[in-house]
């Protein structure tokens, strides 16, 4: 084990849900373990929101014609999906609930080091929340996620305003967690937790909190000009007042390729922990993969001009982006061939969360490697704004993401709730989810080749049976979203309990009870002694047993 | 039911190019992707917990590994890379020879001027083999001007002048969408483009001058179509009027009517550079400016210096500039016909020689 000096905890010390059941015991915690408790809730909620928006436009495109909705309503649907997903799941889905909850936790610390900022991240992102939600029950935004000008600033007709302003907040949330992560891994790792024994987890985390610090003002200034361009009639991006179109895209990228990242990275640390535990394999090239995760939050920042390929911008700058759009894919192919080789000759076990990291590099390859394609200028200029870059992104983003956040939910429930889920369901769930998503998004790779732009409210009639194929698909995904919702609600009162330690996995996190007490340990500090991912001996000891 | 397209028709001389280029990624893609399926899945299988293999920790050293899936896969990137580059450099301009057709693009159709004054809404008519540059404008948001059939997308951005070309290599009728969403009816603003051979585009030419671009299926002076078409209104030239006998396409013709009407002959008057500069000529010449700097007098600077007078002031000449702006006196169809005047006052042929 990677760990000397520590105890398992015994049960004179109360779970961190059990210290103070009152409502405002939860809302004015300060207990990092509660508040990425308070973010599951409420990124789930909003998940389904966004996801319930996703159910009507996929109903709408069963036909080429108009049906249940009018274009007004779909444009504002997909504004509400893709601000939804983006800003209020996607970016804080791994962070702030598991990053929240492990990251002190993995490197021996009591807490992060702002817990009332932490909070504050919270209420945040809350109010950010209910703006986007009431600027929805107002009307709704119909700019699409990207609000690009003069339409969002000049001619849209709708709750833009609000909406932006939403997403303001939440960029702060955004901010303050960043902010907490970076200073809590610099200051309060435990005695022996070197740099070269943090956790994957750890690294990547920490790669995204420079990004979510570094490049979310930017998304805040370039909300504040849109309002006062909007609201005061200030020319910044508006032609016929002075302004620059473009002008805008190039900021709204500048965060917005970053904040890919920021939704990525922490999904490849989820892989980088479930992979070497059910392989009984030691992480291969960790240090590969942990200068992977800067090198990608370095790189991320010097490509966001290959969304303007079409834009009018010039050879020679689209030249330049193309190129660095190549080399930011290298990092993430070096992560991908270490988890490969990290299985080599290890005692693999097909565990829920293990199904759920093979699916996510299998899925997230393709996204990666169509990247390659969009970064190709003369393809880029036939799949721009078609359903091939809705593909892409989708599978980065859900077949990455989604998936990575549902192993790693299934890997720690044990831990966040103190009970084991339905094993069979698990593996079930993650098999519709992994049918359903391709079903879903691989016709849309064709479609977009053949010329479907997105944001389509209707399209031409030959591109009906690929559309009905991803709808189809789409329901499938959405059974295997529900699943594991229902199961694991489930499983907190009916499940038997776990263990600490229910993996046999070596991190910090299992040295301490399921649910951890609100300390975090037992005994501090705990003391580390050994590098991380030692399982060759934890197979060893579990060799007798088989 | 099962009679559905699964890739694109190829009608344009850039088209097979690029599917050539989307073949081999779908190739590098594939292979990666199976490569990395079978082994996910064969190490799955095979080193299944309780398996009887050898567990024996690995002999390689690790950063021989890592050294060869860093390089290798960076120098097929840049292969790619190097290759797609050269083939976007090389399908950047249109060759000399390209017919210009302005298009402006407005929520929610795409209007298309020739220069023989003919006009049409949500439908382009072009000769196959002929190369064609397109001059995109819009006159209110962002729009994109999307041919699937020709692999060729280009945004129309209000307040400048893009451009896309495309040469077509089979008649019929193609699809022309707008990619870049731009408010309500945003999947409403879709067209045909109708590549024709010789003699029927020639008869089409001839029909649709004819009618004076009012008639048919160029009908865009009804309605919403038609906003800024009460300035230039029936006035349009025809292949008989006096103006296309001195040499004038009737759509430069125009021009020249809106170059007079604006007073722009007080101070640019051939012979007197005095006040303004010469414009003879000017379309594809170097200027240079005030600032020391030299300029392209491409379309850009052409229609930024009708707009916005003391953006760019020519050396020699007083700034702030004499010129008043004309910003919002202009609708985009007349700035076109202007420039298209402007452009026909330097020999076409120097002027195509300039854009390569």
């Amino acid at each position: 084990m990677s760990t000397a000096a520590l105890r398992p905890s015994t049960d004179t010390t109360p779970a961190y849900w059990r210290s103070g059941s009152r409502l405002r015991d939860w809302l004015l915690t300060h207990d990092h373990k509660r508040i990425a408790v308070l973010y599951l809730v409420s990124v789930t909620a909003f998940f389904f929101l966004g996801g319930f928006a996703a159910v009507l436009m996929r109903l709408e495109l069963m036909t080429p014609g108009p049906d249940i909705v009018r274009d007004e309503t779909y444009n504002r649907l997909f504004t509400m999906h893709g601000v939804i997903m983006v800003w209020f799941f996607l970016v804080p889905a791994i962070p702030s609930t598991l990053g929240n909850f492990l990251l002190p936790i993995m490197i021996g610390a009591r807490d992060l080091a702002f817990p009332r900022i932490n909070l504050a991240s919270w209420y945040l992102f809350m109010v950010g929340g209910v703006l986007a939600l009431g600027s929805i029950l107002w009307g709704g935004a119909d700019t699409g996620w990207t609000f690009y000008t003069p339409y969002s600033s000049t001619y849209s007709n709708s709750s833009v305003i609000t909406m932006a302003m939403g997403i303001f907040l939440s960029g702060f949330s955004s901010v303050f967690t960043g902010l907490n992560f970076l200073v809590t891994v610099h200051t309060m790792r435990a005695p022996g937790m070197t740099w070269g024994k943090l956790p994957l987890f750890v690294w990547a985390h920490y790669a995204t909190a420079l990004i979510m610090v570094l490049a979310t003002p930017v998304l805040a200034m370039l909300l504040i000009l849109l309002t006062l361009e909007r609201l005061l009639g200030v020319g910044v991006f508006d032609p016929r007042l002075g302004g620059d179109p473009v002008l805008f895209q190039h900021l709204f990228w500048f965060y917005s390729h970053p904040a890919v990242y920021i939704m990525v990275l922490p999904a490849q640390g989820v892989v980088s922990e479930l992979v070497p535990c059910f392989s009984r394999r030691h992480i291969f090239g960790y240090r590969f993969i942990a200068g992977a995760s800067l090198a990608i939050a370095i790189f991320g920042f010097l490509v966001w001009g290959h969304h303007l390929f079409v834009s009018g911008q010039s050879v020679y700058a689209g030249l330049i982006f193309s190129v660095l759009s190549f080399i930011v894919a290298v990092p993430s192919a070096i992560k991908v061939f270490n988890w490969t080789t990290t299985m080599y000759r290890g005692s693999i076990r097909l565990d829920t969360p293990m199904l759920y990291a093979l699916g996510f590099i299998g899925l997230f390859s393709i996204g990666g490697i169509t990247g390659l394609f969009l970064a190709s200028l003369p393809v880029d200029v036939h799949v721009h704004d078609t359903y091939f870059v809705i593909a892409h992104f989708h599978y980065i983003m859900v077949g990455g993401t989604v998936l990575a956040y549902l192993g790693g939910i299934h890997f720690w429930w044990p831990k966040i709730s103190g009970r084991m889920y339905p094993e069979g369901w698990g593996k079930f769930a993650a098999l519709v989810v992994f049918v359903g998503f391709n079903l879903t998004f691989f016709p849309q790779f064709v479609l977009g080749y053949l010329g479907m732009p997105r944001r389509y409210h209707v399209y031409p009639p030959e591109f009906q049976v690929l559309n009905v194929m991803s709808s189809a698909g789409a329901s499938i995904l959405a059974v295997g979203y529900l699943l594991p919702l229902t199961y694991l609600i489930w499983s907190m009162r009916y499940a038997p309990r776990a263990g600490s330690n229910p993996w046999g996995a070596t991190g910090l996190e299992w040295q301490t009870s399921s649910p951890p007490p609100t300390q975090n340990f037992e005994a501090y500090p705990p003391v580390v002694v050994n590098q991380p991912y030692g399982y060759e001996q934890v197979l060893v000891e579990e060799l007798p047993r088989e | 039911m099962w009679d559905f397209p699964l890739f694109p028709e190829q009608a344009s001389t850039i088209a097979p190019r690029v599917d050539a280029l989307y073949f081999s990624l779908v190739a590098v893609a594939g292979g990666t992707g199976v490569l990395v399926a079978i082994l996910v899945i064969v190490f799955a299988v095979r080193y299944r917990a309780g398996s009887a293999v050898s567990r024996r920790p690995l002999r390689i050293r690790s950063w021989k590994l890592e050294t060869a899936w860093i390089v290798v896969p960076l120098l097929l990137f840049m292969g790619i890379f190097v290759w797609a580059g050269w083939l976007y450099a090389n399908i950047q301009y249109p060759p000399a020879d390209a017919l210009d057709i302005y298009v402006i693009g407005k929520q929610w159709m795409w209007q298309a001027q020739h220069l023989g004054g003919q006009r049409e809404i949500n439908q382009l008519h072009v000769r196959v083999g002929q190369p064609v540059r397109l001059t995109l404008a819009s006159q209110d948001v962002i729009h994109s001007y999307y041919i699937p059939a020709f692999r060729v997308k280009q945004d129309a951005v209000p307040g400048r002048y893009t451009s896309l070309w495309f040469t077509p290599t089979k008649t019929g009728r193609f699809h022309l969408f707008c990619a870049e969403y731009c408010g309500t009816q945003h999947s409403g603003m879709v067209g045909t483009i109708i590549v024709q051979n010789a003699s029927e585009h020639a008869a089409w030419l001839q029909r649709s001058a004819d009618a004076g671009g009012t008639g048919g299926e160029t009908a865009w002076n009804a309605g919403a179509a038609g906003m800024s078409s009460a300035a230039t209104g029936g006035a349009l030239a025809s292949p008989g009027s006096p103006m296309a006998s001195r040499g004038l396409s009737p759509m430069a013709a125009a021009g020249e009517r809106h170059f007079q009407r604006l007073g722009c002959t007080n101070c640019h008057e051939s012979g007197s550079a005095q006040r303004a500069p010469f414009l003879t000529g000017l379309y594809g010449s170097q200027v240079s400016l005030a600032d020391g700097s030299t300029v392209r007098a491409d379309e850009q600077y052409l229609r930024q210096s009708i707009l916005q007078p003391n953006a760019r002031i020519v050396a020699g000449y007083p700034s702030p500039s004499l010129m008043p702006s004309f910003q919002g006196r202009l609708g985009e169809e007349q700035l076109a016909e202007l420039l298209e005047y402007l452009k026909s006052q330097s020999t076409r042929s120097g002027a195509a020689e300039e854009r390569r």
